[in-house]
């Protein structure tokens, strides 16, 4: 399968992020490759075959409504980017 | 403004979505608390925060919450249930996917009775309802060069109630909401507040020539917090809609956010580019299979439904639809009434009881049913001892209930023995009453024998006044006209 320049684009710009144009020539390049390389996968006949969504054959893994540890407010906070002392600082959204 | 006769020219078509924040103590895929309220950042784990190597796991609860839905509504519950990643990038989501559910919903299906105020009835089908998480919440203070983010209600477990484009009047919404809520409430599933965003409404909103096969081209309107701004947002919305297509503009599909001092909608964005979030089955989710002994131990805890207890109290107690419609408001009510009916059988007292001065104190003190002084045994004596003939109604409700309010020892009787309020029903003890006021008032009697009948309750009044209130109005009524025919 052949990705195109729009479809970069499209697919850079749903995931926020930016290319000039040799990048985006390259991830051209890139993704077809991978999209090629998959689709290996429909030589194989799947015909009555249930899709699998996990890789374990695990079944109702749940978990009893009981509140457990939490991160401490400065651990939490460890990564951010921005911060200050109570939250999370992002630039500006506007809706 | 447009005419009316513009105006009929159209058909409003409305589907809801509406998303409820679900009562559980820890979160939807993890373990931490939902506490409302705390300080900025203080219930997270680093599965909240989308650090890389985590893996969420499904809250029981959660899943046994939206099936209680599900069957509340009538709905086809799934027994496969898969998680789906809805990808978008967005500060208040930190995975820059939310864990919901795409394929496969856990609720298909399904209906909400509503009422509306004519007295019509119908039925809003749903298309189904699912489970997912909360956002983060963002804050964009005035004067600030950052949007500041809290992401303690991000994993918040909800349900998202979706229903077809199934209602055709602003009304019917409104009434779609309050049934909503009052469901989330009778199963404990949710608070149901939506000014407090437990209970968050989008509307989609497209209006068509009457009698057309399509559908017109649908607008998302969000941002209402209250059940009136939703009626406020669509009914705007139609005329909006239908003066663009009077001038020849076309629709687009877009989100609109609702402003409430103005009542208007203005465009968010357009939706095309941004609607693509890319599902995908959640790889790191087992499925969450329900089985029949699951599922009917579920049906057992049910409560009872608001329109069940409806049915109840009219076919069973003989109240009429207002009584019950009233009296089915909240479940708490409606439980106390139902324990009040087991005590007694005079179901209309008991009705006009609770629908009167139970819910007048409450209103009046902004009180909770379960914060009522009167239990429902007490109230059930009371009705008694009214039915027994002891009290009136009206001392009852005056005199007696303001004492059982206040008192929660001696019984109705006792209340009423030490105010020297017991009615006097025995003939001998009203009849020389009656005399008294008759030889007081030959003229009148006179009167009365003449023809003008309406003296009656002058008459009455005296003999009240003279039994200082206590005299059985049957039985002065009964002594009065044997004495004045004969």
């Amino acid at each position: 399968m052949k990705i195109d320049l729009n479809t970069v684009k499209k697919i850079a710009h749903l995931a926020r992020l930016e290319f000039d144009e040799e990048g985006a020539e390259k991830m051209k390049k890139d993704m077809t490759q991978i999209l090629d390389w998959e689709e290996q996968l429909n030589e194989i006949d799947t015909e009555g075959v249930e899709p699998i969504t996990t890789m374990s054959s695990e079944e109702n893994v749940l978990r009893e409504d009981v509140v457990g540890e939490h991160l401490t407010h400065e651990k939490a906070l460890l990564n951010a980017p921005q911060r200050d002392s109570d939250y999370f600082r992002v630039p500006k959204v506007l809706e | 403004m447009l005419s009316a006769e513009i105006k009929d020219k159209y058909e409003l078509v409305v589907g809801l979505e509406v998303h409820a924040q679900l009562l559980t103590q820890s979160k939807m895929y993890t373990a931490d608390s939902t506490e409302y309220g705390n300080l900025p950042n203080t219930q997270l784990s680093v599965i909240t925060l989308g650090h890389p190597g985590t893996l969420p796991k499904v809250n029981r609860k959660a899943v046994e919450f939206a099936m209680k839905m599900g069957l509340a509504c009538n709905s086809q519950i799934t027994r496969r249930n898969i998680f789906a990643r809805k990808n978008y990038f967005y500060p208040d989501l930190p995975k820059g996917y939310q864990l919901t559910q795409d394929k496969g919903p856990i609720c298909v299906g399904g209906e909400v009775p509503i009422a509306l105020s004519d007295g019509t009835k119908r039925s809003i089908a749903l298309t189904r309802i699912h489970m997912e998480e909360d956002a983060g919440k963002s804050m964009h203070l005035a004067g600030e060069v950052d949007t500041l983010v809290d992401f303690n209600r991000a994993g918040v477990p909800l349900i998202e109630i979706v229903s077809e484009p199934d209602m055709r009047a602003s009304e019917e919404a409104y009434a779609y909401l309050v049934e909503i809520k009052k469901l989330v409430r009778y199963l404990d599933i949710c608070d149901g507040n939506m000014e407090e965003g437990s209970l968050r409404c989008d509307a989609n909103i497209s209006v068509r020539i009457r009698g057309a096969a399509e559908y017109g081209k649908k607008v998302e309107v969000k941002n209402m917090n209250s059940f009136r701004n939703v009626a406020r947002a669509i009914e705007h919305e139609f005329e909006r809609q239908i003066e663009l297509i009077e001038k020849g503009v076309e629709i687009i599909s877009e989100t609109r956010t609702f402003d409430a001092t103005t009542g208007t909608t203005s465009s968010m964005r357009t939706k095309e580019d941004l609607n693509d979030y890319r599902y995908f089955p959640e790889p790191d989710l087992s499925p969450v299979i329900i089985s029949e002994e699951w599922l009917e131990s579920i049906k057992a805890s049910m409560p009872s439904l608001p329109r069940e207890l409806h049915q109840r109290f009219v076919h069973e107690f003989g109240l009429p639809e207002y009584d019950a419609g009233v009296l089915t408001d909240s479940k708490e009510i409606a439980l106390y009434f139902e324990e009040l009916c087991s005590l007694t059988r005079n179901y209309k007292a008991a009705s006009n009881w609770v629908m009167g001065p139970v819910k007048s104190y409450l209103n009046e003190l902004t009180l909770h049913i379960s914060d009522f002084p009167i239990p429902p045994k007490r109230l059930a004596d009371l009705i008694a001892l009214v039915d027994e003939g002891k009290v009136s109604f009206s001392v009852a409700s005056q005199n007696v209930y303001p004492v059982m309010l206040e008192s929660k020892d001696s019984s109705p009787l006792e209340i009423a023995q030490s105010l020297n309020l017991i009615q006097q029903s025995d003939e001998g003890s009203i009849l020389p009453l009656v005399e008294s006021v008759l030889a007081e008032n030959p003229g009148k009697v006179a009167e009365y024998r003449s023809g003008k009948k309406g003296l009656m309750g002058m008459f009455m009044g005296q003999v009240m006044k003279k039994s200082l209130g206590k005299a059985d109005p049957k039985v002065a009524t009964k002594l009065l006209t044997d004495l004045l025919e004969n």
